[in-house]
């Protein structure tokens, strides 16, 4: 039993004044607790929330540089950024989404099978970004827009910097196309110098030259919210924020002249081929052009499917480029360079006649080789065989010479290898020998040369396989009696403050061992095709002389007992028409090579668009020859 | 008591001035009224930064700091003796409301927390806040203390019945406030230590008992505490982002209207739950140390009054008071600091809105009620 219990006043005051003496200590206890983490907080680990709390803030946002020019040698712009018009939704500000694009519709700015994918993207966008409804627009678009804009809150019109190319098809091999940045351009570029660029280089000098095309992008610090949504201030202040302007990309000038260019596509429209026009003094590409062609624009402006499609798809491959990536058989252009090496070998006598009767008996072997179109050109000697193309003197002498001479003979004129242009996507064609057959061959029987082999290299049929760029890059040595420039497209570029920096052309030296009275021998036989050779009536009434040489690519081999018939063949296995020629002879200001694809005979179908691209690179408007710069 | 009233009167009237005497005669106690108004004055500046310069949310708080202190005053004046009298129906008042309260949530659209009177809406919980104190003291005035088995029994049920209510509404801070305010007063009433490790565990079991009762969002509450970086967008984002916006106010803040974490909206709930953390970001360490100065101020400035209290039932009630608003304090300070959960508790006279403000004040009104009557003399 308990004892009853009695208050007591006096020791429950005691009892009281001891418990809250108690409770005061835990709570000083407590607040220093508190102190010791907000000391923690706000001086110990401060440095890494006051980070933290930037990044939390502050956006950067980059300020894409405006991309540079390409001009042509005379500084016409070739490639240039244009401000291109698009209509931009804000979702958040526009009170009903699906009625205002219903009335875009009505007034035609977007098309009413668009609406179901822009609505997507709309709900998919935050409220606050500006979503593209409709690129490029035109100005007629831009102004019915401008007139109904009240009825349209929360639209706008965005001005955004696209890739201009206000010649369209012209040159586009050369100068290549911008498109949207693909998966694997992103491997190799540095992401965040990219950041806030859309379009990169894809081809030609666009590609080969993006690095100074881009520029440095620059950014700007944005104060943004938790939303993300970027705001003007945070309470009463501005911030400090950074930003930094871009440096726009170097403008290039090309080489090519583009009066020189538009007169060589003009020439070759409508057939598939190449025309590379280069100053043999110091390697400059005065025109290089590939047909059939495209318009860059729509890459740049993003190519549909449909239209890439079409491109890929077109029998005359439009997207190739034929100057530097068709490889083809030179035929007989390359009687000058065999016609040198005899000489050099001195294996032939250049006065020394020979007699063509039409057919080539190859010795120790039962093979006939027949003259191309079965000519019968009668005695002739070495200057002869190259005006009039003779083959069975080639024949001869190219059986003479051997496989391995010829070979290394005509190594130094870049058959073979890359020429080494500035732009990329070249290909190396074929400069035959004995090891590059048993490289090539895989079964044992083939790897073997055999001396009819030789024959046909002699002609330039056969194995051996260049490229219009490589083509023109050996008639520029042979206009220059052997010296060797890199060919290349960018001559100078401007930097971002305006300054001009020119790049030097590239020597790679001279063909060795060739004395100057054989040059002149081959030359003056090249002379001779335009003016009594093969060329005769493409040369006449020339203001200046000019060397050339045609030459015909078999595409379909005849059988031995058979005529070749132009008319009964398809089109396409006709042979093609090669024309190589440099200007003036004495003094040579321009070396060109022209293919036309199954044009038939050099001198009908190439020989003639060489003159054009000659007559404008060098003649005035008086129909006289212009002085050299 | 005639006796007491003049004797005391007479003694002190000599030596005060007249605006004491003005205070005395309104039984208003100067050191601590000026307290809260430091508090108050101090709590409106951040607020009208923390609210994005709203003046609606300025004048709204005054308007609330207006009708705590006309209830603090007028309450200041109640004889302590008819506040203990009235203990029990108030007491039974409060929880016939949560009764209702529950009903009504239970009835219609899911939980809530008020009655909807027209011109404004009442908390029942927020009076449990002082009734169950209040009750807790008026159990223990006529028993003898250290209180007895059967008394703590008792007052568990007292404490138990309307915190479960509040539990449910559900309102985790606020029925944990009550459960404290209780339990404060049987901590004064002098507990023995051993009876007080019993009662931990007992709390300990209680407590993993309650997980299970816990709604999703409260057991992700505890678990977000334990390890906020787990769920950094979700839970966590509100310690994650308090904790940056203290930590990167350093020492002198980065100053009013300034603080990036609180004016860009990243710090949520920042002019209500949250607003110390702004306090830390814009005034650094040495403006929450003035605000902790002032808090401190308070508390020990109304424990004193306690101590001063005549008898059981005012010691025990005053003393309840008093310990409860430092426990405001340190439970907001702890949450936003991140050394405790995430509770609902407002940082009291500071944080923007509620019934708090008025449920606080009108408490240092009963304690400057009961504080009238003091002893004539230190014991």
């Amino acid at each position: 039993m308990p004892a009853v219990r009695i208050k007591d006043h006096w020791r429950e005051q005691r009892l009281f004044d001891q418990r809250s003496l108690i409770c005061a200590v835990l709570m000083a206890l407590a607040t220093l607790g508190l102190l010791a983490r907000l000391f923690v907080l706000q001086v110990n680990r401060h440095d890494y929330y006051a980070e933290l709390s930037q990044g939390n803030r502050v956006r950067t946002e980059p300020i894409p540089a405006a991309r540079g020019l390409i001009l042509d040698r005379s500084g016409e712009i070739m490639a240039g950024s244009q401000p291109a018009y698009q209509l931009e939704l804000v979702p958040e500000e526009v009170p009903d989404v699906a009625q205002t694009l219903a009335s875009l519709v009505q007034i035609g700015l977007i098309r009413a099978e668009d609406v179901d994918e822009l609505e997507r993207t709309i709900d998919s966008s935050r409220g606050f970004d500006s979503v593209p409804i409709r690129l490029r627009m035109s100005d007629e678009d831009v102004a019915r827009f401008a007139v109904r804009r009240f009825e349209f809150p929360g639209l706008d019109i965005k001005t955004r910097q696209t890739r201009w190319y206000p010649n369209g098809n012209l040159a586009v091999h050369a100068l290549g196309y911008v498109g949207a940045i693909s998966e694997q351009d992103l491997k190799h570029i540095d992401r965040a110098t990219y950041a806030g660029t859309s379009l990169i280089g894809k081809l030609g000098v666009e590609s080969a030259f993006e690095q100074k095309l881009h520029g440095n992008n620059g950014f700007r610090e944005v104060l943004v919210n938790a939303q993300g949504r970027s705001v003007e201030r945070q309470g009463p202040f501005t911030q400090d924020l950074r930003t930094k302007a871009p440096t726009p990309g170097a403008d290039l000038v090309l080489s090519i002249d583009l009066k020189v260019q538009r007169v060589a596509e003009a020439a070759l429209a409508g057939h598939r081929g190449a025309v590379v026009a280069l100053d043999p003094n110091n390697g400059d590409v005065i025109a290089l052009a590939s047909l059939p062609g495209f318009d860059p624009t729509y890459f740049g402006r993003g190519i549909t499917a449909a239209e890439y499609g079409a491109l890929q798809n077109d029998i005359d491959k439009p997207l190739i480029n034929r100057a530097l990536r068709g490889t083809y058989p030179p035929g007989s252009t390359i009687k000058p360079g065999i016609a040198l090496a005899g000489l050099t070998y001195h294996v032939v006598d250049p006065q020394a006649r020979k007699y063509c009767a039409g057919e080539f008996h190859l010795p120790g072997s039962a093979r006939i080789f027949h003259e191309f179109h079965n000519e019968k050109h009668g005695y002739v000697d070495l200057d002869d065989a190259i005006a009039r193309s003779c083959d069975i003197y080639f024949f001869g002498l190219a059986d003479v010479l051997g496989v391995d001479r010829i070979a290394a003979f005509l190594a130094p004129f870049g058959f073979g290898k890359l020429t080494g242009i500035d732009i990329s996507g070249e290909k190396p064609g074929i400069l035959p020998s004995r090891e590059w057959k048993a490289k090539a061959f895989a079964k044992p029987a083939d790897q073997m040369w055999f001396p009819g082999e030789t024959v046909n290299l002699g002609v330039g049929q056969g194995y051996l396989n260049v490229t219009p760029l490589q083509l023109a890059h050996y008639a520029s040595i042979l206009a220059t009696r052997g010296k060797i420039w890199k060919p290349r497209l960018v001559a100078a570029y401007r930097d971002a403050n305006g300054r001009l920096h020119p790049v030097p052309p590239e020597s790679e030296g001279e063909v060795p061992g060739i004395s100057a009275e054989d040059w002149q021998r081959v030359v003056h036989g090249m002379i001779g095709v335009t003016q009594h050779g093969t060329a005769a009536a493409i040369g006449a009434h020339a203001p200046y002389i000019f060397a050339g040489k045609t030459g015909t690519a078999q595409v379909f081999t005849v059988a031995q007992n058979e005529k070749y018939n132009a008319k009964t063949l398809d089109e396409r296995l006709r042979d093609h028409s090669w024309f190589i020629a440099f200007a003036p002879a004495d003094e040579p200001r321009i070396a060109v090579a022209v293919l036309q694809e199954n044009g038939g005979p050099g001198a009908t179908a190439a020989a003639p668009i060489a003159r054009k691209v000659l007559d404008s690179y060098l003649l005035g408007a008086d129909g006289k020859v212009k002085p050299a710069t | 008591m005639i006796y007491e009233e003049v004797t005391s009167g007479s003694r002190t009237r000599r030596t005060l001035t007249g605006a004491a005497r003005v205070l005395f005669a309104l039984k208003i106690d100067g050191p601590l009224v000026v307290g809260l108004a430091l508090i108050a004055a101090y709590g409106l500046v951040v607020l009208y930064s923390a609210s994005g310069q709203s003046m609606p949310t300025i004048a709204r708080t005054a308007a609330r700091l207006g009708i705590g202190t006309v209830a603090m005053l007028l309450l200041a004046q109640i004889n302590p003796n008819f506040l203990r009298r009235s203990t029990p129906w108030l007491y039974a008042a409060g929880c016939f409301l949560l009764v209702i309260v529950a009903a009504i949530g239970h009835i219609g659209m899911g939980a809530q927390r008020w009655l909807d009177l027209g011109l404004f809406r009442f908390q029942p919980s927020e009076l449990m806040k002082l009734a169950v104190p209040m009750m807790c003291a008026w159990y223990l005035h006529e028993r003898a203390l250290p209180p007895s088995w059967g008394s703590l029994s008792v007052l568990s049920v007292l404490i138990l019945v309307p915190v479960a209510l509040v539990v449910v509404q559900p309102d985790l801070g606020t029925a944990a406030l009550i459960a404290i305010a209780g339990a404060l007063v049987i901590i004064l009433a002098g507990l023995r230590l051993r009876v007080m490790a019993v009662l931990l565990a007992l709390a300990a079991v209680g407590a993993w008992f309650g997980w299970s009762f816990m709604h999703d969002y409260q057991r992700k509450r505890v678990l977000t505490f334990l390890n906020p970086q787990t769920d950094p967008l979700g839970a966590g984002y509100h310690i994650i982002q308090s904790q940056i916006a203290i930590g990167s106010g350093g020492v002198f803040g980065k100053g009013w209207m300034n603080g990036s974490q609180a004016q860009l909206e990243f710090l949520p709930e920042r002019s209500t739950d949250f607003i110390f953390a702004v306090i830390g970001e814009e005034f650094g360490l040495l403006g929450l140390l003035v605000l902790l100065v002032l808090y401190v101020f308070v508390v020990s400035r109304a424990v004193y009054l306690a101590t001063q209290t005549q008898d059981t039932f005012a010691r025990l009630l005053a003393g309840s008071l008093a310990l409860t608003f430092f426990v405001y304090v340190f439970i907001n300070a702890g949450m936003v600091t991140g050394l405790l959960p995430v509770v609902g508790v407002p940082l009291p006279l500071v944080s923007y809105g509620g019934s708090s403000v008025v449920t606080l004040l009108a408490g240092f009104g009963i304690l400057m009620a009961l504080y009238s009557r003091r002893k004539l003399i230190g014991s």
